[in-house]
């Protein structure tokens, strides 16, 4: 009796996904940045972009709970803007985007998993700095963000860090704007949390008196809910570049020819408009850095 | 090891947080879990019920989840906990309590039920019988079990970490972001001083347990 009604909802069920999938792949089919026709041949012998065409797939490490840069909804697939610069990068090698194996990387693992190559490359809001340029290397930026203030719509106290001394302020344990608050604004009282979306329900209940950390991540939740508003201009510079091995410059410089192709033929901006640009105003694609 | 030296202020007050979160919440788990385990014993029919459900409620929780409870829901009802420290001990404690009761019933369970009936049989109250004939037994030959929920309390603590507590673990993980190239080493710097915690805890069982043995 049991598999007799069973089955019906089973083929039904089946129906259903099949019906969704299909009307996924024709809506992305739009915005997918396109595949390059190109043969591991096409790349210099013995190259990392000769290997990865050649094998046909990619290993990149994203985050996976970032609005707007990388979110995994219920459906398993990463979307945000470092999700699509992994794309233009992965059709560069002639890699099709369902060929792309997307690693979760937080911030504190990045570099081990750069150094140990379980990802090829990582895209997930990494901010290049000196530190970091002694472990991995990075191409980039593709994108400059910076550090900013988010406060309830009606408090009008804070209008920039200074404002922050003796003020509660949430922020993620371990992450780069929590040093920096700490560093820089020590009469600040940081309330790390375990994510940024973690801290909106003791703003929202006056627990803390405000968030800080990216302003394109503020923006996102300031879009979610209009009783959230960010303050003041961003205060710190985070180039976001993309991770790979440190000996690897070949590989490096050849990113960041994609990254500036992507800048001219407008790629990068499609890429920004369908995701983060939805809250946010388009930007001047950041100058590479070839160091 | 530079490493180590270097950031032994942050991992200090990492420490002492962890270790004053877990002596804290562990002494109110202890009192609170020996007052369920008698409310489990009782003969009270309420009184039995609400432990019951208590332990098995929290038994059955995940600890992210009662932290969750008490920093996300519990404001929505208009109840807050003063973030940070204090939260934490009182989900610790909570959470612990619950396996506190259970180690202590299965002692209490473990006393001959002569000595109980031998002791109302002098005339004492039920609660003469518990506090001055059972538990004082029970308690005894629990001391291993008890230890291994304190320990696991010891590194439970280390959850509170992502609900605005710095204790050893945030401190770690803020010293891996500032040595991207030693993330791994300032990691195992946090495990190195749980150990410190944990292992002295071990061996304070050992003696204990030697200390309150009796023969049966």
């Amino acid at each position: 009796m049991r598999t007799r009604t069973a089955a019906p909802i089973a083929l039904a069920a089946a129906a259903l996904l099949t019906l969704t999938a299909c009307g996924g792949s024709s809506d992305d089919a739009a915005s997918e940045p396109e595949v390059s026709d190109v043969a591991a041949a096409d790349f210099p012998e013995g190259s990392t972009m000769a290997a990865l065409a050649e094998s046909g797939s990619i290993t990149i490490g994203t985050k996976f709970d970032q609005p707007l840069f990388g979110l995994v909804g219920p459906d398993g697939t990463p979307e945000g803007f470092d999700v699509e610069i992994g794309k233009i990068i992965a059709g560069a090698l002639g890699i099709a985007p369902e060929d792309i194996d997307w690693k979760e990387t937080i911030s504190a693992n990045r570099e081990s998993f750069i150094e140990s190559g379980q990802v090829d490359v990582v895209i997930a809001t990494y901010t290049i700095n000196d530190d970091r340029k002694e472990v991995v290397s990075f191409a980039g930026p593709y994108y400059e963000a910076g550090q900013s203030i988010l406060t309830l719509a009606d408090n009008e106290d804070i209008q920039g860090p200074d404002d922050l001394a003796g003020k509660k302020v949430c922020t993620v344990s371990g992450s780069t704007p929590e040093a920096n608050l700490l560093e820089n604004f020590p009469d600040t009282e940081v309330v790390p949390f375990g994510a940024y979306s973690d801290c909106l329900e003791p703003l929202r209940g006056g627990q803390v008196d405000a968030v800080s950390t990216d302003n394109v991540i503020l923006a996102g939740f300031a879009a979610d809910d209009p009783s959230f508003e960010v303050r003041g201009e961003p205060f710190t510079a985070e180039p976001y570049g993309i991770g790979l091995a440190l000996d690897d410059t070949e590989f490096r410089n050849w990113i960041n020819d994609v990254l500036e192709a992507s800048y001219e033929d407008g790629t990068w901006t499609t890429a920004w408009e369908n995701t983060a640009g939805s809250v946010l105003p388009t930007p001047e694609p950041p100058a590479v850095d070839r160091y | 090891m530079d490493l180590l030296a270097d950031n032994l202020p942050a991992y200090l007050s990492g420490f002492l947080f962890t270790l004053r979160l877990t002596v804290i919440s562990g002494a109110i788990a202890l009192v609170v879990g020996t007052v369920l385990a008698a409310m489990r014993v009782s003969p009270v029919a309420t009184l039995r019920g609400l432990a019951v459900t208590y332990v098995e409620l929290l038994r059955n929780t995940p600890l992210t989840l009662v932290f969750f409870f008490l920093v996300f829901v519990a404001p929505q009802f208009g109840v807050r906990t003063p973030l940070g420290f204090w939260t934490a001990v009182i989900a610790l404690s909570a959470y612990t309590s619950a396996f506190v009761c259970e180690a202590v019933r299965s002692g209490i369970n473990g006393v001959p039920v002569g000595q109980a009936e031998a002791a109302r049989a002098v005339g004492l109250t039920f609660g003469q019988t518990l506090s001055l004939v059972v538990l004082p037994q029970a308690v005894r030959s629990v001391i291993p079990p008890l230890i291994n929920v304190l320990i696991a309390l010891a590194k439970n603590t280390s959850v509170a970490a992502g609900f605005a507590s710095v204790e050893l673990l945030a401190s770690g993980r803020r010293i891996a972001l500032a040595n991207p190239s030693d993330a791994m080493l300032a990691l195992a710097g946090v495990a190195l001083f749980y150990l410190v915690i944990t292992i002295p805890a071990g061996l304070l069982a050992g003696v204990l347990e030697r200390k309150v043995a009796f023969a049966r």
